[in-house]
């Protein structure tokens, strides 16, 4: 028989993976990697972090020492600011922003953090994000210029840009507190590095995209190098730099927030978190909601202040007055509530007794204890399902997770060889019908799910993502894919990546499925569409914390838990690509394709979606990244994997255990999209994109 | 309102060869590659182009991997002269007209403005020479889409650092001179492609420059709008009789607007000649197929057909003026069995023109032709 030789390099897989499953009794060390073979990579790390700790926190101290006193004055300021001249403020900018709309909310929103007594709280993440959103966009915009006017430069941020994203904030949270000391710098310090790279990437864009044309008029005219960077480079490429304004905004406040967990600040992330481990989530979503709100603010501000028509149309009012609306009306009612503050007490403080917190939170508590205790059959019925069904077998295999009393029959051996018959007669049909793509899906899939991820020899998932890197991208991508996972397995944290790649895996999967389907129906309908676009952008600019109260006001804390709150934060992608994938497949082809009589479904499956496949794989490389990141915020609430290993060094200071694993969960992200990427590419190069 | 303040002095009765030479391109060479320099380095082949042996050394330059995108190119661009660069993409022409900005360093050769070496001149002295002596016109029009039309059309006034008063005054009667009167406050996105141009030329002339670089300035427009800018720009060149060097795909273009034209390939000048020489006689195959379909009675002028001797022609015979085509005078014989009076600017007789010269000179030109194409 002849062998396609696409399938060799698969069969000469399988039969290695054959072996090893063959061996797994016999050689332990090929399922679970000995701890004698771990290098001490973790304890060499904190050596020298002690050694560099020793030697330069003074160093280090003095720039939180500098930094400290910016913060400490806008805090100052905003506590000192009676709460009217505040609101009249912020409601002016907005209302520059996003017009009526945009400072009826921002009122509101202001109001409800008054009333709802978090505004002191507030305030202090106000005055956190106030600094650190200009040290970023400006040490950003410095990178930017510089990867932008050279090469070298380039080559050196580039790969730091990847890890700056990609290392979860917790693993470095850890070496800056060692250094700069406990206190508010360290959220500024993490947000800084968090919230920088969009900012860098944006600004490089911008410069790489002004047209040469531009540049050369620019020239012509007789410009200085300054004068043609500041007059007319940056100019261009200010709608793009203002994007990543924007995206780094997003960026500080969401790490503002996570850098809570470290605790004493008195901010609104804190509030969030104390209150959630306490369990009262009453409290914890009216305090969630502030952060939610505050997200969307200064979504909309950012974004409603670098809309370039929006500007022109101002700088080009007639009268004065109408260009300065804003200001005079905002400073007068600003300076008229301060001094109106003098004179009535409750304007300059508001009055404790005017708080609702308490009421509103224990009948917020009361309403979720009612449902949960009418509902905990579905919400319940659910979760188990979820587990026994689909986490428990993906985990550790049907072999050990079919037993009776969920399954209604236990894992005889008659029933494991009906299902290796079941499996290879599939696979082998799929062979014969020449669906090869399918059958390999199958033939991998069948042990996996027998023995569980837990249950796979660790040369199996090298070999098997070293192949697909391989096949993708060719030998480089190989050599740090397997590079990568190689790093997680000599320093001991296999059994932990394993649990970080199921649960990132089944999540994917997941999202993909469900978020696939609604990006299809969005991109059929322009209704859908247009109702989902808002709730997509809400669940994009909500900080990660914010989505876990719901899930674990219903759903305690646990796996599925954690399943869920990656799936709520990871859908957008796919939505998003897939329907943008299909939007935007050429037309001609639809309609020759519909000219030849193709039905709706054939020209979905036979036409769109080949077609789109580049743009939704890119998608999907956006949903591990967002699955990931929340991944070791769903630590929070109880999960074990990668995410788990650098929480708990956060709780012990273990600087080299939080980079360690920390660092592998970046590999893992970059492993993926490395693979994705470079299929991606490839694809599109062969359909002529 | 015309402004005839920037206006450069006036040579239209001389012929153009005859003017004084305002821009000199010697012997430019523009090499891409991993080390251009290497090719120049030497008593013979060195920085100031001239090689002995051009042909052979475009050949090696290109046997070691580097690319020339202008090889060997020299011509002189005469006061007042509209003179074109004409080629099909990939032939160099852009090239050559950012070397004679020096927008692109050239690798080797000479651009000599007014006498001197435009290559030797320090930055300062380049920015200066940019600031006040050239002007350019780009094919995508190169506006600063956060600028108004105003501030657009003002800002090589704002980069010289002329106070805003002043330079938006000038900038104002630029744009009345181009004929956007009311848009000066509109962006360039909310103007068609004709009227971007427009910004493009008023702001291009609005240091008041002797040179005047025109990169394929109306490529990007609509056949029509076309047709109006060239138009236009007949209209402000005689106005203002600026040293052109305008640079186009379009060979129908370059006759109606050139003086004189150079044609590239590949990097190399084919030929240079006026409209009617580069019709008449082709230096090659490649000339003679951009002429193959040119109507030959709109690119032939009287002054190509005439005959200084003025005997035998009666004194009340039609006028002519040299600079008029064929097909201008053609209803002119249909009165007239002796000849036409050839008068210049100034109505001193300077010879006749017959019937059968210019039959002479059209069937000549279709014999070359066809030759020239069977040939090819």
């Amino acid at each position: 028989m002849r062998i396609a030789p696409t399938l060799r390099p698969w069969i000469a897989f399988g039969l290695f993976a054959a072996l090893c499953y063959a061996l797994r009794d016999q050689a332990g060390w090929i399922v679970k990697y000995p701890t004698p073979w771990v290098i001490p990579l973790e304890a060499w790390l904190n050596v020298a972090m002690d050694w560099f700790v020793a030697h330069f926190q003074t160093i280090f101290r003095g720039i939180s020492w500098a930094m400290e006193w910016p913060m400490t004055g806008i805090q100052a300021t905003l506590h000192w600011l009676p709460w009217p001249v505040t609101i009249a403020i912020f409601t002016a900018i907005a209302h520059r922003a996003g017009g009526w709309k945009l400072a009826a909310f921002t009122l509101g929103s202001l109001l409800y953090m008054l009333i709802t007594g978090y505004w002191f709280e507030s305030m202090n993440t106000l005055a956190l994000v106030g600094v650190s959103v200009p040290l970023s966009v400006a040490i950003g915009f410095g990178l930017g210029i510089l990867s932008f006017r050279s090469n070298w430069a380039w080559r050196i941020v580039d790969p730091m840009l990847d890890l700056m994203q990609t290392v979860p904030a917790f693993a470095y949270l850890i070496p800056i507190l060692l250094l700069f000391g406990f206190g508010p710098v360290v959220g500024l310090i993490a947000s800084a590095i968090y919230a920088a790279p969009p900012m860098v990437r944006n600004t490089m864009l911008g410069l790489q995209r002004v047209p040469s044309d531009i540049r050369e008029s620019g020239l012509m005219s007789g410009c200085t190098p300054r004068q043609s960077f500041w007059w007319v480079e940056v100019p261009t490429a200010l709608p793009q730099i203002l994007v990543g304004v924007n995206q780094t905004t997003m960026a500080a406040l969401s790490m503002v927030i996570i850098a809570a967990i470290i605790g004493g600040f008195g901010d609104i992330g804190w509030e969030v978190l104390s209150t959630m481990r306490k369990a009262q989530f009453g409290q914890s979503l009216l305090a969630g909601i502030v952060i939610a709100i505050m997200a969307m603010i200064m979504d909309r501000v950012t974004r409603g202040l670098t809309d370039r028509e929006r500007n022109l149309a101002e700088s080009h009012t007639d009268s004065s007055f109408q260009r300065h609306r804003h200001l005079i009306v905002g400073g007068g009612a600003a300076v008229a509530f301060l001094v109106l503050a003098h004179v009535v007490a409750p304007l300059k403080s508001y009055p404790e007794s005017w708080i609702v917190h308490n009421a509103v939170a224990d009948w917020l508590n009361h309403g979720i204890d009612w449902f949960v205790a009418n509902y905990s059959a579905v919400t319940d019925g659910l979760k188990n399902s979820a587990n026994f069904f689909v986490l428990l077998p993906l985990r550790i295999g049907l072999l050990k997770a079919v037993y009776p009393k969920f399954w209604g029959f236990a894992m005889t051996p008659e029933i494991a060889a009906a299902y290796w018959i079941g499996m290879v007669a599939l696979a082998a049909w799929c062979f014969w019908r020449g669906r090869q793509v399918l059958g390999i899906i199958i033939a991998i899939a069948a042990p996996t799910l027998f023995w569980g991820l837990e249950g796979m020899p660790w040369p199996v998932f090298i070999g098997l993502v070293g192949l697909v890197a391989y096949l993708a991208g060719g030998l480089l991508t190989t050599v740090f894919v397997v590079a990568s996972f190689g790093f997680m397995l000599v320093n001991g944290l296999w059994a932990e990546t394993m649990r970080s790649v199921y649960l990132c895996g089944a999540a994917v999967l997941l999202c993909f499925l469900i978020g696939g389907a609604l990006g299809v129906w969005a991109a059929g309908n322009d209704r859908v569409s247009a109702a989902m676009r808002p709730i997509n952008d809400t669940l994009q600019t909500m900080p990660q914390f914010v989505i876990l109260i719901p899930v674990l006001m219903f759903f305690a804390v646990g796996e599925f838990s954690a399943l869920l709150a990656v799936i709520i934060y990871a859908i957008v992608p796919p939505i998003r690509y897939v329907e943008h994938g299909l939007r935007n497949v050429r037309p001609d082809v639809v309609e020759a394709a519909k000219q030849i009589g193709c039905t709706d479904r054939q020209i979905l499956f036979d036409v769109k979606l080949p077609l789109a496949l580049p743009v939704i794989m890119l998608g999907l490389n956006q949903t591990i990244m967002y699955g990931l990141a929340m991944l070791v915020i769903a630590a929070l609430v109880g999960t074990k994997g990668l995410g788990q290993a650098v929480y708990l060094a956060l709780g012990k200071a273990n600087a080299g255990m939080g980079l360690v694993a920390g660092l592998s969960i970046a590999l893992v992200a970059m492993s993926a999209d490395r693979i994705l990427q470079a299929w991606s590419r490839r694809k599109r190069k062969a359909l002529g994109l | 309102m015309t402004d005839r303040s920037q206006a450069e002095a006036d040579f239209s009765d001389v012929p153009v060869t005859e003017r004084p030479v305002k821009l000199s391109c010697r012997n430019i060479w523009k090499v891409y590659g991993t080390d251009p320099g290497k090719f120049f380095e030497t008593a013979q082949y060195g920085r100031n182009g001239a090689v002995p042996n051009p042909d052979a050394h475009v050949d090696k330059i290109r046997a070691q991997e580097h690319i020339v995108a202008a090889g060997d190119v020299s011509f002189d661009v005469h006061a007042g002269e509209i003179f074109i660069i004409m080629g099909l993409s990939g032939s160099g022409k852009s090239t050559m007209v950012r070397c004679l900005s020096r927008l692109v360093e050239p690798t080797a050769g000479e651009v000599l403005l007014d006498g001197e070496n435009l290559l030797a001149a320090s930055e300062t002295d380049l920015i200066d020479i940019r600031r006040h002596r050239m002007g350019m016109v780009f094919q995508n029009f190169g506006l600063m889409p956060h600028l108004t039309v105003l501030e657009n059309v003002a800002f090589p006034l704002k980069v010289q650092g002329v106070g805003k008063v002043e330079r938006e005054k000038r900038a104002q009667e630029m744009i009345e001179l181009v004929g956007l009167e009311g848009r000066e406050m509109s962006f360039p996105r909310q103007l068609s492609g004709g009227q971007q141009q427009r910004v493009g030329i008023a702001r291009s002339l609005c240091v008041g420059p002797e040179l005047w670089f025109l990169d394929e300035p109306f490529s990007a427009l609509d056949p029509l709008i076309r047709r109006q800018m060239q138009d236009e720009f007949v209209r402000l060149q005689t106005m203002l009789h600026k040293t052109i060097v305008f640079i186009t795909h379009d060979f129908l273009e370059a006759l109606k607007l050139g003086d004189r034209i150079c044609i590239m390939k590949d990097g190399r000048v084919v030929q240079i000649g006026t409209p009617s020489e580069l019709v008449l006689n082709p230096a090659d195959d490649y000339v003679a197929e951009f002429t193959e379909d040119v109507p030959l009675v709109r690119v032939i002028r009287v002054r190509d057909v005439l005959d200084p001797a003025t005997d035998g022609l009666p004194p009340d015979a039609a006028t002519v003026s040299p600079d008029q085509c064929l097909e201008e005078i053609l209803p002119a014989f249909a009165g007239s069995d002796t000849g036409l009076a050839v008068v210049n600017k100034d109505g001193k007789l300077i010879g006749k023109v017959t019937a059968a010269g210019v039959v002479k000179a059209l069937a000549h030109g279709e014999r070359d032709g066809r030759q020239a194409v069977a040939a090819g």
